[in-house]
């Protein structure tokens, strides 16, 4: 062990004279770590197209609804139907503080022509945080509608791209004029294409957005379909939903206990339920990972057992001649840790190797593994715990032996 | 913190010159069921510059002797001091640093590790010791050298004759410049010839100034030494100076 070198050879050495078991630990620590960097980066993949697909609908948003009555209030029979106008849009807006983003909601199927192409299209009139909270982003070149649209009543529309694909074919539609409803309106902007896995009244890629000022003005429609609101973190949404139900139950009049004159439909939910299920999901996975990873490091533990065993004599040399029990602990724990290395980067190596050769197509269903800095950090710190401790033992018993004794052998 | 333990006496910084100073040292075996007493009770004290045979029948407790001065081992009772410095109460790295330091150890079987070369070999102790690695390549050079080894630095022990690996164990025994040099049946594997070659090399370190315990049975190297110790189970039956 005077220089690295000889270091090397003689670990060389050791694991030469121990094929079958060299063979089979070095085995046991890749497979470990190609299961657990594996199992994470499935996990990872699946948790992050599920977050896409779901947040197609809405990033954690609620999206409520007037319906009728169910109590008697202040001499006010039950059944009565409840209707919002934008003015209670702007009330909800002014008196609960706890709203980050609002916006109505008002939807027809009207007539979409271009050209001599003509389609039904479900046509929403809304208000400009509608975009964002809906993850309605617009592909490049265009914009969402926006305060002024609203202000100045501006007859512009917002395309779904599938709708746009439709109408307008390969010509760009930012800029072109579509009639809707027998009025000309500016294209100012195309959803750019996203996974949405959830809709009430059709899916984006197949909308018009207009301003709702525009709407209303168009159709003559005085009252909000639904509206979508959403707190400035998710965990407020259920407090959101109570302070909305009890402004409005004063403002329109039903009582404030009532739980059926407003509807909500809280998609925050579906992420709780998700970030639980994906949660659990990676423990478990994580877990069978580290019992591999685990058996592995037996595996080496073992194979330094035996080494620590065939070298006695050497280390009672060692000992002998002045070594401290440091000395020759860190050489058994060096040793360990390169063999421990060595497999885990082979294994990570493996895994990288899987996660860019996944077929593209399968996307859709289980997500793209991603293996991540990250994770393979992570994997390879489980790793290093694995070979510490696997080391640590027969290093010890090493560093312990009596010299005398141990030079007889 | 152990700093009064590395209160090292320099060289003869003894009180007395006394390199080795055991009083009443014995040692217990302890083997499961059977307890082998195989030292009952040594008195032995060692000036600097000595050299000391110590001889007597097979198992009369030469080696375990050897072994308690060379600190490879503790006594069970008993005090003994090295160069002035009680050697009960130091813990395992203490001990393994007074083996490095100040005691060289030449063993029967030579001991030398088999997959290093005759330098990596000498270069072992200093690497122990912390000598920087150009500081370690130089002067286990020259104690090669010094054995007559120049020419085999890069040789392996199997490349080697019996005479010549315990040529190498004497360079590395004296690599960290040891107080005490100790010898457990040097020539004990060796044929005559080698043996002698050994004998010559021992003698000249005597004759450099060393402390050197030599356990043997071969009457000529006895012969050499100043003092002989008899020792017959586990106890000091004669100790007689050479007359000068
Ligand atoms: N590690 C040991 N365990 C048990 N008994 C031992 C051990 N080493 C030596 N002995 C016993 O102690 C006695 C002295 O042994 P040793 O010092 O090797 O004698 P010598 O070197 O004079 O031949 C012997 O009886 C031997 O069997
Ligand atoms: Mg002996």
């Amino acid at each position: 062990m005077t220089s690295f070198g000889s270091f090397l050879r003689q670990l060389g050495r050791d694991l030469w004279s121990q094929k079958l078991r060299t063979f089979l630990t070095a085995f046991g620590i890749i497979w470990g770590t190609v299961a657990v960097s594996l199992l994470l980066a499935f996990g990872n993949g699946l948790h992050r197209h599920m977050i896409k697909t779901t947040a197609g609908l809405g990033d954690r948003i609620v999206i409520a609804w007037t319906m009728r009555t169910s109590m008697i209030f202040e001499g006010l029979g039950k059944g009565r139907r409840m209707r919002m106008t934008e003015e209670d849009i702007e009330y909800l807006k002014a008196q609960v503080p706890l709203i980050a983003g609002i916006s109505g909601e008002y939807s027809e199927n009207l007539i979409a022509r271009f050209g001599d192409r003509q389609r039904s299209v479900e046509v929403s009139g809304v208000s400009p945080a509608y975009g964002p909270m809906r993850n309605m982003v617009p592909a490049v070149g265009g914009r969402f509608i926006d305060q002024l649209d609203v202000g100045q009543r501006r007859r512009v529309v917002f395309v779904g791209n599938e709708l746009a694909e439709d109408l307008f074919g390969t010509l760009d539609a930012v800029g072109e004029t579509v009639m809707i409803h027998g009025s000309p309106f500016l294209v100012v902007g195309v959803l750019q294409p996203k996974e949405q896995d959830s809709s009430y009244s059709g899916r984006d890629h197949s909308k018009m957005i207009i301003p709702e000022s525009t709407f209303r003005a168009l159709t003559g429609q005085k009252y909000v379909n639904n509206f979508i609101y959403k707190a400035p973190t998710p965990d407020l949404n259920k407090a959101l939903n109570e302070q909305v139900r009890v402004a409005l139950s004063s403002r329109l009049r039903f009582h404030p206990d009532d739980d059926q004159a407003i509807q909500v439909w809280d998609t925050s939910e579906m992420f709780v339920f998700m970030d639980a299920f994906m949660l659990g999901f990676t423990v478990f996975l994580g877990i069978m990972g580290v019992l591999t990873l685990v058996v592995g490091g037996i595996g080496v533990s073992n194979i330094m057992n035996v080494v620590v065993e065939e070298r006695t004599r050497e280390i009672g040399i060692k000992i002998a001649l002045g070594a401290r029990g440091r000395a020759i602990l860190g050489q058994f724990m060096l040793e360990t840790m390169i063999l421990t290395a060595v497999g885990g980067g082979v294994g990570l190596a493996i895994s990288f190797a899987i996660c860019s050769i996944f077929p593209t197509n399968l996307e859709e269903y289980v997500g793209l593994p991603n293996l991540s800095p990250g994770l393979a950090l992570l994997t390879a710190s489980v790793l290093g715990l694995v070979g510490l401790v696997a080391g640590y033992f027969p290093a010890r018993d090493a560093a312990r032996l009596d010299p005398v004794v141990a030079m007889k052998l | 913190m152990n700093w009064p333990l590395k209160k090292k006496t320099n060289g003869d910084g003894t009180s007395n010159g006394h390199i080795i100073e055991m009083l009443g040292i014995t040692k217990v075996y302890n083997t499961g069921k059977i307890k082998v007493e195989a030292l009952k009770g040594i008195e032995l004290v060692v000036d600097k510059g000595e050299f000391v045979a110590v001889v007597g029948p097979s198992g009369s407790g030469k080696s375990t002797l050897l072994n308690l001065i060379g600190c490879l081992d503790t006594p069970t009772g008993g005090s003994y001091m090295i160069g002035g410095e009680a050697v009960a109460g130091l813990d395992r790295d203490a001990l393994a640093d007074v083996r490095n330091r100040r005691v060289g150890f030449v063993f029967q079987n030579f001991n030398l590790l088999p997959q290093l070369t005759a330098l990596e070999n000498v270069e072992l102790p200093m690497l122990f010791g912390g000598v920087g690695r150009r500081e370690r390549r130089r002067r286990a050079v020259e104690h090669l050298e010094r054995v007559r080894l120049g020419d085999r630095v890069e040789h392996r022990p199997t490349e080697l004759s019996g005479g010549q690996m315990q040529r190498v164990a004497i360079a590395r025994a004296l690599a960290m410049e040891p107080d005490i040099v100790l010898a457990d049946e040097p020539t004990g594997n060796l044929d005559t010839g080698s043996g002698s070659d050994v004998m010559s090399l021992l003698s000249e370190l005597w004759g450099q100034g060393r402390t050197l315990v030599v356990v043997t049975h071969d009457q000529t190297l006895a012969k050499r030494a100043g003092r002989i110790v008899e020792i017959r189970d586990g106890l000091v039956v004669t100790d007689r100076r050479a007359v000068a």
